[in-house]
């Protein structure tokens, strides 16, 4: 069985070899996922010039029901967010070295989320051409937007999250970048010289390096956590029923954390697939992200059943009747899959035999994030649809519009990432180096402590094990 | 006439053993800190051998992050400043708790952007390559290079080769 994170017997000159291969000759399945995400992707445009000519009525956006699949959506996409530059920050921070081989892709997945994330605000305007409206700015009457409200937070919070993410994955890829400049011909040459930004490996741009990187990361921590409890104060301060509720900040955090773990695990073993990665994206590195997901699964239900807890409890009648028609009522069928896929299902990850089954894994990841889907479209519909007046209760099934650039969002997020990991290293090869490197060395200071040695003193050949 | 040597060293241990031999002082004239190491990965133990170089990205951090904080309130306070004529409802018309929110949006904005350039500037990228530069660098292969005088070119070649250097690299300047 394999135990070893890396194979530490791997030449340098192998890594280069087997990552700069993946950029020019992925398996012929990512050419099939490149032209069904364009599909995908015709299917949105197509309903969003249908929507642009028609008007946003057709997306059967009306009162009381003025926020639908879009905003859940793009609470989906900014949560899906979240794992790729935090936990990548977090394991730096703790020198988690089982990061290094996929921390790359999980950073362009948080860049590539929220840039499908901004979409969804601008989509749901209707009007396309008064988009800059989302943006803060004072008015030809000298009015600015409120800065009290939380809408007005998201656009900064987003802003700098995106800036921020996207520097980090930048910064973290110039020595790749480099590699690839020295071994690349042609219109990808000057691609990598022009950002890999003149780096030669100097011990000057590595001291510096290595300090920024690791104050960004103390950067991105904090400010990933701010930006998804900004997004559920959108919710939570308002005085809706199911939404006034204290704990939204770390569920949504909770909750933001639990998707983009799923969406790891299933981009590990789609690019594990498509590049020939076993070498670097091995089983016991999936195993730790499972079991990091599986830790968040069960902070996201406890802080579920918390919210459960504080509503039944609490003397609010209509966020009680909400509740309760969550539970029993419309919506029921999709607020109890959710809990299933949200709950239940993350104890698969728990079986080590199921954990390390690539298929069930691949399964499950995907599952785990349906239900986080649904957990988002549970937050907005049912309190919109049985909000204080009775008289204005409906339930609002989604337009096949809204649908349709719902489903379009996945094969634009797809796209992107697809584009992203055939021109840019989607491994990280001078940090693995790096695990390499200090993994040989920690084997050898274990010999060297097991012979009651110093690593400097002499070795003798004939006392080492296998000698 | 200086040269600019590079020794291309097969792992660290050779590399600092070289430069070991260096700060004993071996070549007359050559210290530690004419020392330029390149290397694919940063060796843990670097400032053991090269001795402690300064970073200042983090002061350029701090001044970003201090920039931002004050910035992102006077910005917002500034702009809600000129609600003054309107009835504020009692309500505040600088609310302390709501723009902290932004202010620290700002501080991390800006303690990020001003890392970045930073960085940028004191590592000495964003200028043309050195002509000595090789691509083994990228690859496995560890750089020793240094300038010496003409008189000391063929002791630190005679050095590096004491070291099993792979390939040394010379240029007249």
């Amino acid at each position: 069985m394999e135990t070893k994170d890396i194979n530490e017997q791997i030449k340098w000159a192998q890594i280069n070899k087997d990552v700069l291969k993946s950029l020019v000759n992925p398996r012929p399945a990512y050419w099939v996922a490149v032209a069904i995400c364009l599909l995908m992707l015709a299917c949105a445009v197509t309903a969003e010039v249908y929507q642009y000519q028609t008007g946003i009525g057709t997306a059967d956006l009306d009162w009381p029901q003025m926020w639908g699949l879009y905003i859940s959506t793009f609470i989906f996409w900014i949560g899906m967010s979240h794992s790729g530059t935090l936990l990548s920050a977090i394991l730096h921070i703790i020198h988690a070295d089982w990061r290094k081989p996929i921390y790359r892709f999980a950073e362009a997945m948080t860049t590539f989320s929220l840039m499908t994330a901004g979409l969804f605000p601008v989509i749901h305007l209707g009007r396309l051409w008064n988009m800059y409206w989302v943006l803060p700015y004072a008015s030809d009457r000298g009015a600015w937007p409120n800065f009290r409200s939380p809408l007005v937070w998201d656009a900064f919070a987003i802003f700098t999250y995106l800036t921020s993410s996207a520097l980090f994955l930048f910064i973290g890829m110039i020595p790749d970048l480099a590699i690839c400049r020295d071994n690349a011909k042609g219109w990808r040459k000057k691609l990598y010289t022009v950002l890999s930004l003149g780096w030669a490996g100097t011990d000057r741009q590595w001291r510096h390096f290595r300090k920024t990187y690791l104050l960004m990361a103390c950067f991105l921590i904090p400010l990933a956590v701010s930006v998804h409890s900004i997004v559920s104060s959108d919710f939570a301060m308002s005085i809706m029923p199911g939404w006034h509720v204290t704990t939204f900040p770390p569920y949504f955090v909770a909750g933001a954390l639990y998707s983009g773990c799923a969406a790891i695990i299933t981009l590990f073993i789609i690019l594990r697939y498509f590049f020939r990665f076993e070498e670097y994206m091995t089983i016991p590195i999936l195993e730790k992200t499972c079991k990091l997901t599986f830790v968040i699964a069960m902070a996201w239900t406890y802080l579920l059943l918390s919210e459960f807890i504080t509503v039944w409890y609490g003397d609010d009648i209509p966020a009680k009747e909400v509740l309760m028609d969550k539970l029993t009522g419309t919506y029921s069928p999709y607020f109890l899959t959710m809990i299933f896929f949200g709950s239940v299902l993350p104890f698969t990850l728990a079986v080590e035999k199921l954990r390390r089954h690539i298929p069930t894994m691949f399964v499950v990841s995907l599952l785990l994030n349906v239900g986080m889907w649904l957990e988002r479209w549970m937050i907005v519909s049912p309190t919109l649809s049985f909000a204080y007046q009775p008289v204005a209760w409906s339930v609002m099934w989604p337009s096949i519009v809204q649908w349709a650039i719902v489903f379009g969002s996945f094969g634009w997020f797809g796209l992107l990432f697809l584009v992203f990991v055939k021109i840019f290293p989607s491994v990280s090869m001078y940090e693995v180096k790096e695990m390499i490197y200090h993994r040989r060395r920690a084997n050898v200071e274990d010999q060297a402590m097991a012979y009651h040695r110093r690593t400097s003193d002499p070795q003798p050949v004939a006392e080492l094990p296998g000698a | 006439m200086k040269h600019r040597i590079m020794g291309l060293f097969s792992d660290f241990e050779q590399a600092f053993e070289a430069i070991a031999e260096i700060r004993a002082r071996k070549i007359p004239g050559l210290t530690v800190d004419d020392v330029t190491l390149k290397s694919p990965i940063e060796h843990p133990e670097i400032e053991e051998v090269l001795g402690e170089r300064p970073a200042h990205v983090p002061k350029f951090t701090l001044m970003g992050a201090c920039f931002g904080i004050t910035f992102g309130f006077l910005m917002l306070s500034s702009a809600q400043a000129t609600f003054l004529v309107q009835p504020q409802g009692g309500k505040p018309v600088v609310p302390l708790p709501t723009n902290i929110v932004l202010t620290y949006e700002m501080l991390i904005l800006f303690g990020v952007l001003f890392t970045v350039i930073s960085f940028l500037t004191l590592s000495g990228m964003l200028r043309k390559r050195d002509t000595l530069y090789s691509e083994t660098v990228s690859l496995d292969q560890v750089g020793v290079l240094l300038e010496v005088d003409d008189k000391n070119a063929q002791a630190l070649k005679s050095l590096f080769q004491r070291h099993k250097v792979v390939e040394i690299r010379e240029e007249v300047v």
